[in-house]
C-alpha cells in the first residue's frame, strides 16, 4: 500500500502540495486528474523522490520512502516530458538502462519496444527523433523492467491514436492486481475504460477520491469527463 | 558505482572536448620547453599559464557538464541508485577525464624532452588544482537554480581565486605592513588554492622573484620542508570540504 500522509510542498510562495491525503492499494488503476498547475506531477516526483516535500510522509509497504533509494527498483516512470540525454543513441541508452537495472535472469519486457517498432530506430540518436517518438522510447523503457509500481504522467499526449491504442492494449494486458497504476492524463476518454479511481486534485488539494463505480453511481454519467463535471458543479 | 562512472566518462569522451584540452596543453607546454633555453625559465612561464587557464578550464567545464547531463542525471535518478553516488560519480567523472588531459597534454613534452624534476611537481599541482575546481565549481552549481546563474557565479568565483584574491591581499600587507603579519598571511594564503599551489611550487624551485602578483611576498613567509608538506595538505582541504558540501546539497536538491 502506498499511503500518503498530510504532503506539503511549496516552490517559493506557491503552494504546489498543500496537504495531501491518499492512500493507494494494490491492484488498483488510479487516475491522477486536475487542472494545470494542480499539484500532479509535483505529487509524482515527490513519490519518485526526485522533489522533497516541505512536510509529510509518503510510505510504501509501510516504510517511509523519504531519502530512500531502494524502493525505486520497484518502480517504473515515464515523465511528462520526455527529455533523453542528446548524443545517446536509443539503443546504447537501452543497454545502459539494462546494465545498471536487470536483476539476474529476469526478463525483460520488451513488447513495446516490438510494438511500437522501435527497433527501426534504434541506431538513431534521441536528439533526432520526433516528439511522439521519444514519447513511445520513453513508454517503452517504463515498461521494460516490468516493475510493480507503474508511474505514467501524461503517457498518451503526442502519440497518434494507433499508437494510444497500442498503449492501452498493453496496460489492459498487464495483471493489474499485481501492481499499482498511477496515470495523470488530461485526455479523459483514454482513461476511462483502464482506470478503476479517480483522485482529482485541485489548487494542491484533493478535492474528491472516488471509486469509477462510486462516481457514475453518485451521477448517474457513463462518460467520464461529463460524470466529473457533473459532480465538481454539484459540489 | 562503477558503473555511472563509466557511463559519465565515456559521455565526457565522447563529445571530444578532452582530445582539444590534451591538446592544448600539448602545444603550449612543447613550445616553451622547446623555445626557452633555461628549463627553470620555461617552467615558470608555462606555471603562470596552468595556474591560470586550468582552473578557467575545470570550473567552465564542469559547471557546463553538469548542466549537459541533467537529462541522463533525471534518469538516474528515477533508477534505484543513491543520489550521492550519482553526483560523486559525475565528480569523479569529470576530474578524471580533465586530470587525464592534463597528464598526456603536459606529461608527453617532458618526457620528449627529458624535463628535470620540478616539471612532474608541477604537473602534479596542476591535477590536484583541477580537481580542486571542479569541486567547487560543481557546488556553485548545484547551489544556483538554472544555467546562467550557476555558469555566472562559476566565473565570478574564477576571477576572484585568480585576481580579486590576490589584489585584496597585496593591499592588507601594504596597509598593515608595521605589523607582524607571518601568521595572518599564513591564514590568508591557504583561503586561496592557486595562491597555494604558487607557493608550493615555489618552494620547490627554489626562487623567489617572478611569481605572478603575490607569489615574492610569500618567500618569507613559507621557507622549510614544512611548508610544502602543510600547502599540499591544505590543498587536500580544498578539495574534500566542497565535495562534501555539494554531495550534501545534491542530497537535498529538488530536479
Amino acid at each position: 500500500m502506498i499511503e500518503i500522509s498530510n504532503l506539503h510542498k511549496a516552490f517559493q510562495k506557491l503552494k504546489a502540495l498543500d496537504g495531501i491525503d491518499l492512500n493507494w492499494n494494490k491492484g488498483e488503476v488510479i487516475a491522477l486528474i486536475g487542472p494545470n498547475g494542480s499539484g500532479k506531477t509535483t505529487l509524482l516526483k515527490c513519490l519518485l523522490g526526485l522533489v522533497f516535500p516541505n512536510s509529510g510522509d509518503i510510505r510504501l509497504d509501510k516504510s517511509s520512502i523519504i531519502n530512500s533509494y531502494q524502493y525505486r527498483e520497484r518502480i517504473g516512470y515515464m515523465s511528462q516530458i520526455s527529455r533523453f540525454p542528446d548524443q545517446l543513441k536509443v539503443v546504447e541508452l537501452q543497454e545502459i538502462l539494462t546494465d545498471i537495472r536487470k536483476k539476474n535472469n529476469a526478463q525483460l519486457d520488451l513488447d513495446l519496444f516490438h510494438a511500437f517498432k522501435i527497433e527501426l530506430y534504434k541506431d538513431k540518436s534521441l536528439k533526432t527523433l520526433s516528439g511522439g517518438t521519444r514519447q513511445k522510447v520513453n513508454a517503452a523503457f517504463a515498461f521494460m523492467f516490468d516493475p510493480e509500481i507503474l508511474i505514467l504522467d501524461e503517457p498518451t499526449a503526442g502519440l497518434d491514436p494507433i499508437s494510444v491504442e497500442i498503449f492501452k492494449e498493453k496496460i489492459k494486458s498487464i495483471p493489474i492486481n499485481k501492481k499499482y497504476l498511477i496515470i495523470t492524463s488530461h485526455i479523459l476518454s483514454d482513461l476511462e475504460e483502464i482506470t478503476t479511481r479517480i483522485n482529482y486534485l485541485q489548487d494542491g488539494k484533493v478535492k474528491f477520491d472516488l471509486s469509477m463505480d462510486q462516481l457514475i453511481q453518485k451521477t448517474g454519467q457513463n462518460k467520464l469527463s461529463k460524470a466529473i463535471a457533473q459532480f465538481l458543479s454539484s459540489n | 558505482m562503477l558503473k555511472i562512472i563509466k557511463y559519465f566518462l565515456l559521455d565526457i569522451l565522447n563529445n571530444k572536448v578532452v582530445l582539444g584540452l590534451s591538446l592544448f596543453f600539448f602545444i603550449v607546454s612543447m613550445s616553451l620547453l622547446y623555445l626557452d633555453e633555461n628549463q627553470n625559465k620555461a617552467i615558470l612561464s608555462l606555471m603562470n599559464i596552468i595556474f591560470i587557464v586550468v582552473p578557467l578550464i575545470s570550473m567552465f567545464f564542469s559547471a557546463n557538464y553538469y548542466w549537459n547531463s541533467y537529462e541522463f542525471k533525471e534518469i538516474l535518478l528515477c533508477l534505484p541508485l543513491k543520489r550521492e553516488k550519482i553526483i560523486l560519480s559525475e565528480f569523479i567523472a569529470v576530474s578524471l577525464s580533465i586530470s587525464l588531459s592534463i597528464l598526456v597534454g603536459l606529461g608527453v613534452p617532458c618526457l620528449i624532452f627529458g624535463a628535470e624534476t620540478n616539471i612532474y611537481y608541477l604537473i602534479l599541482l596542476a591535477v590536484i588544482l583541477n580537481i580542486s575546481c571542479v569541486a567547487l565549481s560543481m557546488w556553485m552549481v548545484i547551489l544556483t537554480k538554472d544555467k546562467s546563474r550557476g555558469l555566472g557565479l562559476v566565473l565570478l568565483m574564477w576571477f576572484y581565486l585568480t585576481m580579486l584574491f590576490d589584489v585584496l591581499l597585496i593591499s592588507i600587507m601594504m596597509n598593515f605592513s608595521d605589523y607582524p603579519l607571518e601568521k595572518i598571511v599564513l591564514v590568508l594564503a591557504s583561503l586561496n588554492p592557486i595562491d597555494l599551489c604558487r607557493i608550493s611550487m615555489m618552494l620547490q624551485l627554489d626562487i623567489s622573484a617572478l611569481m605572478g602578483y603575490t607569489g615574492a611576498l610569500y618567500k618569507e613567509y613559507f621557507s622549510g620542508s614544512g611548508g610544502s608538506i602543510l600547502s599540499l595538505s591544505i590543498l587536500m582541504l580544498w578539495i574534500i570540504i566542497p565535495v562534501y558540501l555539494f554531495v550534501k546539497k545534491f542530497g537535498q536538491k529538488d530536479i
